[in-house]
């Protein structure tokens, strides 16, 4: 086996035992509610019999580890239980969500990768100078920043002082009233099945504003999507972007000073070679990690950026789920958003390979 | 004259005389600067982000100690029949033209007919409580669990570290949310929350330090002399890993008091009438077209803070940090 190969199921192996543990740790959580389990997920108004059958039916009656075994049984299958306010199935609505956040999520974390890195970059060649100062104290005020206070200071200014003025921009919503995104299946006249796993699927890309305004050439839902997603993902990339920045310039820093850089420009390479060619390739193997590791800032971020800027995404149902004491949800969305952000940290682990080819492969 | 090195004197006097007193007193105070927390403190104040981080936590300090001093109402009193103000009135700054007949309220009205400045002011107390006891309680555990880890090894530091492999899989604030969740919303819960979540950090920084100091000589030389393990780790490893945990420690107040905020914005943390900062921007962030003030002040104070103990963490890492020793910020 190729030794690349190898280390790729090496490390999805090493990942198993940790996403044991989260549906250990979701597990637990759900038996530590305080109180009846029935009541906390079926809501207050469960009756005695409800409650019997709903103990019976998830072997709530059972000893723990078989409990355990049930509810890994039912996470496999994608069954995440009921939610108590919407009486509908928690797999069902986090498809019908996540795309939302999905698309927010990918805009900030892209925004704040093609800015950050380019900052530090240029923090690091001016080190020390005016322009570096700026940009890490520019970085440091961004790392501080609550992210809901900063969305609702953009919405105030770009809703409220921009009004009327070319730089206005919606402070809430995906859309425009009156606009619709119309499912490329329907305007491709694609007939499915409803509530089969092909229109689940097809709904869920449907979902995806931008790839299907795309996929049916609407520039005009596109454009719409697109200035309703720029205070949002403005306030969402801020802090990712000034760790991306601090953590390009650090990287940097520290591959600038290496000889066979001094060694290259003592050559009489162009600066702008040096840099991008032989110090950024050498320098993206920290910053890709710090990338990785912001998807979780980014998840995060979504519960309150989508809260604030009313965007029906996972994080704002996560919120709402939280005040309205839907435990299925909340436990089904933790449980789903922790896999991710495990599933991502993989691939950003395996991408090594391809970054930096003298990583040792162990 | 003589020297402290010649010590049989002629007079075979085994007073001091003062000129004696004060050589040893001087060769003593040298010694004392060059030991190595004064070296470590001197190599902090070159540090610009240090400086600026200190002076702007030190400003926090004072505002939350004189609170009462600066404040000419209490950070939950009402104001109704008491001055002619409306609900989320705009700031009164007299300076800034404000009328002089009008009470002065410098961050104005909030909601609930409080002084907004007040409130802010109290606030300091609140976020600084948290952060300092939140990150307290995560490095005490975090030590202690480093501290096996890492001196125990083989099976006792596998499961350690792979159940804070776990706790770390989840971003951390999501797991601060499900906690609360299970525990039930209020401050202290909160509090509790994001100590567990960050006890990994400590953990690992500890297990680190002790992986490394472990196994050089002044330790094997105490274990020779016959020192316990308890010895060993109080009172030769502990103090030699300080430095990362105080940076590590300094930063993960920011992350804290952030976090707390962000917690209590959705409503699981502090519940009003507290003067949380985040609290009261949940409450008000519906006005934030109304009354912008009432979000702009809090948050502000929220990034302040955070930034102070940031610049403070980055200053002390590029201080303390050899490996980093050439390179200022």
């Amino acid at each position: 086996m190729a030794p690349v190969f190898q280390y790729i199921v090496r490390r999805i192996l090493l990942a198993i035992p940790v996403l044991f543990g989260i549906l250990l740790v979701t597990f637990v959580l759900a038996r530590l509610i305080p109180g009846d389990p029935c009541k906390a997920m079926l809501g207050e108004k469960a009756t005695q019999e409800v409650c019997e059958r709903f103990t019976r039916e998830h072997g709530l009656d059972q000893p723990i580890p078989v409990q355990l075994g049930i509810y890994i049984r039912n996470v496999l299958k994608g069954d995440f239980g009921e939610s108590i306010r919407f009486s509908r199935p928690v797999t069902i609505i986090l498809i019908e969500r996540l795309p939302m956040t999905l698309e927010l999520g990918t805009i900030a974390i892209i925004v704040a990768t093609l800015i950050g890195i380019p900052l530090g970059i240029i923090s690091a060649v001016n080190n020390n100078t005016v322009v570096d100062v700026i940009t890490m104290v520019g970085a440091n005020a961004g790392v501080s920043m609550p992210v809901y206070w900063l969305g609702l200071m953009l919405a105030y200014v770009f809703a409220l002082l921009f009004k009327g003025t070319p730089l206005a921009l919606p402070p809430s919503g995906r859309l425009t009233a009156g606009l619709t995104a119309v499912p490329f299946y329907e305007v491709y006249n694609i007939l499915l099945e409803p509530e089969s796993i092909k229109f689940h699927l097809y709904e869920f890309i449907a979902n995806l504003y931008i790839l299907n305004s795309l996929v049916t050439a609407n520039w005009k839902v596109l454009g719409d999507v697109l200035r309703h997603l720029i205070l949002p993902a403005a306030a969402l990339s801020t802090i990712p972007m000034s760790i991306i920045a601090r953590m390009t310039r650090s990287s940097m820093l520290d591959v600038m000073s290496q000889d066979y850089i001094r060694t290259a420009k003592a050559k009489g390479m162009p600066k702008r070679t040096v840099v991008f060619k032989h110090a950024l390739r050498n320098a993206l193997l920290p910053i890709a990690t710090i990338i990785g590791l912001q998807l979780g800032t980014i998840f995060a971020g979504a519960v309150l950026t989508e809260t604030i800027f009313g965007l029906a995404g996972v994080g704002r149902m996560l919120f709402e789920a939280i005040t309205a004491r839907d435990y299925p949800i909340v436990q089904g969305f933790t449980l789903v958003i922790a896999i991710g952000y495990v599933g991502i940290n993989l691939l950003v682990d395996i991408s090594y390979v391809f970054i930096d080819p003298r990583i040792k492969l162990d | 004259m003589r020297t402290l090195l010649q010590p049989n004197s002629p007079n075979n006097n085994t007073e001091l005389s003062e000129e004696e007193t004060m050589a040893l007193e001087s060769s003593l105070k040298d010694y004392r600067a060059n030991s190595l927390w004064r070296l470590m403190l001197r190599r902090v104040f070159r540090q610009r982000s240090a400086i600026i981080g200190m002076v702007i936590l030190g400003l926090l300090v004072l505002v939350a100690l004189l609170a009462p001093v600066i404040t000419s109402y209490g950070p939950e009193k009402v104001l109704i029949g008491m001055e002619p103000v409306r609900k989320r009135a705009a700031p009164c700054i007299h300076l800034l033209g404000c009328p002089e007949d009008e009470p002065q309220h410098l961050m104005g009205i909030d909601g609930n007919v409080r002084d907004e400045f007040s409130r802010v002011v109290y606030g300091t107390r609140v976020s600084l409580f948290i952060g300092f006891t939140t990150t307290g309680f995560a490095i005490v555990v975090g030590v202690v669990l480093g501290a096996i880890s890492g001196y125990a090894g083989g099976w006792v530091d596998n499961v350690i570290m792979r159940l804070l492999d776990v706790v770390m899989a989840f971003p951390s604030l999501l797991l601060a949310i499900a906690i609360v969740n299970v525990l039930g919303r209020g401050l202290q819960n909160a509090l509790l929350a994001i100590a567990i979540v960050n006890i990994p950090s400590y953990a690992r920084v500890m297990r680190a330090s002790v992986l490394s100091i472990k196994e050089q000589n002044f330790v094997e030389a105490s274990r020779a002399l016959g020192a316990g393990h308890s010895r060993i780790l109080l009172t030769r490893i502990l103090p030699n890993s300080l430095s990362p945990l105080i940076v590590q420690g300094t930063l993960g107040i920011a992350g804290a008091i952030l976090s707390a905020a962000a917690l209590s914005f959705l409503g699981l943390g502090a519940q009003p009438p507290t003067p949380e900062w985040g609290t009261m921007l949940g409450t008000e962030r519906n006005q934030v077209f109304s009354a912008p003030h009432l979000v702009f002040f809090p948050g502000f104070a929220i990034m302040a803070t955070v930034l102070a103990f940031n610049l403070l963490g980055d200053g002390l890492r590029d201080a303390l940090d050899p490996r980093l020793a050439s390179k200022p910020a």
